[in-house]
């Protein structure tokens, strides 16, 4: 019910972003979305993309501290407080998301979290009828 | 114990003023006893024995090259007692080092090594002109640190009202400066500039308000445009002081009032200058690794210690006089031994902590620098490798960890700092850089 995403550990300096959006170009890999916040020192730059073996194979030959994480992409409704909605569902369960970010595509929007107890949001993922994308699900454009 | 005359400028004139002739007559009585009383050490015995001499092979001063080398590995293996000359029951204090790898180096004092030093550090002391109606302050730290107990007990031998002050907490300095009339301070480079920021802070005027008029500086690297300027800003002269724990600590050398290198008190050392490499002494004026042999020690005396200290001889003579020789400036360290804020830390002691955290690679850089405000910094800079988690707050807890043990270990709390793979500079040979030393010497 999870998809896979590449987070890299980058240094908060000019150029170091642009160096790994460079090696992502070169390996051909599509990125569909991604977030990075910002703390003094370094970031972690989170992203979904089509290939995320290989975007992590081919960051680590070129020696990049990078790792792949299980996250869920759900399905949000098209409407004001769609995803207000959806957390709602979780924090009642008791499942603590631990980062969160959003993005549109096709017109639907996709919530894309972590969260640390993964059984228990499936359960309230199937419970409440909510639709959790799998990585075949995600719209790729070539 | 004698009492000092107040208006002579030698604290013991007969021993300052020793011609060079009859140091050399008192070195070589002295290096005798020496000998034959490390002959009660285990280290000694197992060397003399190696080299195949015997105590009466040295019969002058001259001799000191037949004789083995210590060196800090010595001690530590010797770790804690073997090199004590006397029984336990006569010693009466155990200094020990704390910034070094694997087993720390203890130093051995019986009551005559303590008046010993005490007597050392009250002839630097006045040589500087204090005298008993100063008040003298130390702002060293106390505890296994030498230079708390050392100035203490060489500061009260002179016969000043001392104030342990002991290490930091800068208004609480300023407030018994001001109160007690602290007239001779001793403080490491970077605090007494410190003690003036939070002066002038605080309103109050060195020269106005306070009866400060020497300063004593050591255990950390300054140039002489440093000093000038602390002298300039606290109405104070400054005189560098120069001690090494194992060798007692603090009142080995001392600058005079010339302030024109460290005399070194020759009939307490024999002083050799070595090249690190060959370990062929260097002619007197030439750059090399300061070695000495102790004169006055009874518990734990020491043959040819390699301090690693570089330094070179001053020629000629001083104008004070005293015939003792002077030591230049201290020009680095011929290991990597790094000073910082007083404290000696040894790059491997980091790289040992940081080999047990499997989250970063095995490269690190330490940058010492110079901030605004808090004076000298280290920061530690490490790679983190492949198997980082996607998480801050485990990143934030990974570099937490390091910091304590890291301030467990070396005493100082570094900033570590968490970067990517392959950002820390790589030397020519491929091999990687691990100390960048950008502090400011002013």
């Amino acid at each position: 019910m999870t998809i896979r995403q590449v987070s890299i550990f980058i240094e908060n300096q000019s150029g170091t972003l642009q160096k790994v959006l460079e090696l992502i170009k070169r390996s051909q890999i599509q990125i569909i979305a991604s977030t990075i916040a910002d703390t003094a020192d370094y970031g972690i730059y989170r992203i979904i993309c089509n290939e995320p073996d290989r975007a992590c194979l081919e960051l680590k030959e070129a020696g990049v501290a990078v790792t792949i994480s299980n996250v869920f992409a759900v399905e949000l409704d098209n409407r004001p407080g769609g995803a207000a909605d959806v957390v709602a569902r979780f924090s009642e369960a008791g499942v603590g998301i631990t980062y969160m970010y959003a993005f549109v595509i096709e017109g639907r929007g996709i919530l894309i979290f972590r969260t640390n107890q993964v059984e228990e949001a499936e359960k309230v993922i199937a419970a409440n009828g909510l639709h959790a994308l799998t990585e075949s699900e995600l719209p790729l454009q070539y | 114990m004698y009492t000092p005359d107040p208006s002579s400028p030698y604290f013991n004139p007969e021993l300052e003023t020793l011609s060079a002739e009859g140091l050399r007559a008192l070195q070589s009585e002295r290096l005798q006893q020496t000998v034959r009383r490390c002959m009660n050490a285990p280290f000694y015995q197992k060397k003399f024995a190696e080299l195949g001499i015997t105590p009466e092979d040295i019969t002058s001063v001259d001799d000191v090259s037949k004789l083995p080398f210590t060196t800090k590995d010595d001690l530590r293996e010797y770790y804690p007692f073997g090199f004590s000359c006397v029984p336990l029951r006569d010693c009466v204090r155990l200094h020990s080092s704390s910034g070094t790898t694997g087993n720390p180096t203890v130093v051995l004092h019986t009551q005559a090594d303590l008046d010993a030093w005490a007597e050392a550090v009250a002839r630097c002391l006045w040589m500087v002109g204090a005298r008993p109606d100063d008040v003298f302050q130390n702002s060293a730290g106390y505890g296994m640190f030498t230079a708390g107990l050392g100035f203490q007990y060489g500061a009260e031998r002179v016969g000043m009202l001392t104030v342990p002050a002991a290490a930091g907490n800068t208004l609480r300095q300023i407030k018994f400066i001001r109160d007690f009339g602290t007239s001779v301070l001793h403080a490491i480079p970077s605090y007494a500039s410190r003690i003036y920021e939070v002066m002038n802070e605080q309103g109050v005027d060195p020269r106005r308000d306070t009866k400060l008029r020497v300063l004593c500086i050591g255990a950390e690297p300054h140039s002489e445009e440093q000093r000038r300027r602390i002298e300039e800003n606290l109405g104070v002269k400054a005189y560098n002081s120069y001690g090494i724990s194992e060798m007692m600590g603090p009142g080995v050398a001392f600058e005079c009032q010339e302030q024109n290198g460290l005399h070194i008190w020759e009939d307490y050392f024999i002083v050799e200058i070595v090249d690190p490499v060959t370990l062929k002494p260097v002619p007197d004026g030439q750059l090399g690794e300061l070695v000495l042999t102790t004169l006055r020690r009874e518990a734990m005396p020491l043959l040819r210690y390699r301090t690693r200290d570089l330094t070179r001889i001053l020629p000629g003579e001083c104008p004070c006089g005293r015939h003792h020789v002077r030591l230049a400036r201290l020009q680095g360290r011929s290991d990597d031994m790094i000073i910082l804020k007083g404290v000696n830390i040894f790059p491997i002691q980091i790289e040992k902590i940081l080999l047990q955290f499997k989250e970063i690679g095995t490269d690190y850089l330490i940058t010492l620098e110079t901030r605004e405000g808090e004076g000298d910094v280290m920061n530690v800079d490490v790679e983190v490798n492949n198997v980082f988690t996607d998480d801050y707050a485990t990143l934030q807890r990974l570099e937490r960890e390091i910091t304590r043990q890291l301030r467990d270990e070396i005493l100082i709390t570094p900033r570590v700092r968490l970067v990517p793979k392959g950002t820390l500079p790589v030397s020519d040979e491929k091999k990687a850089v691990r100390v960048r030393d950008l502090r400011k010497l002013f």
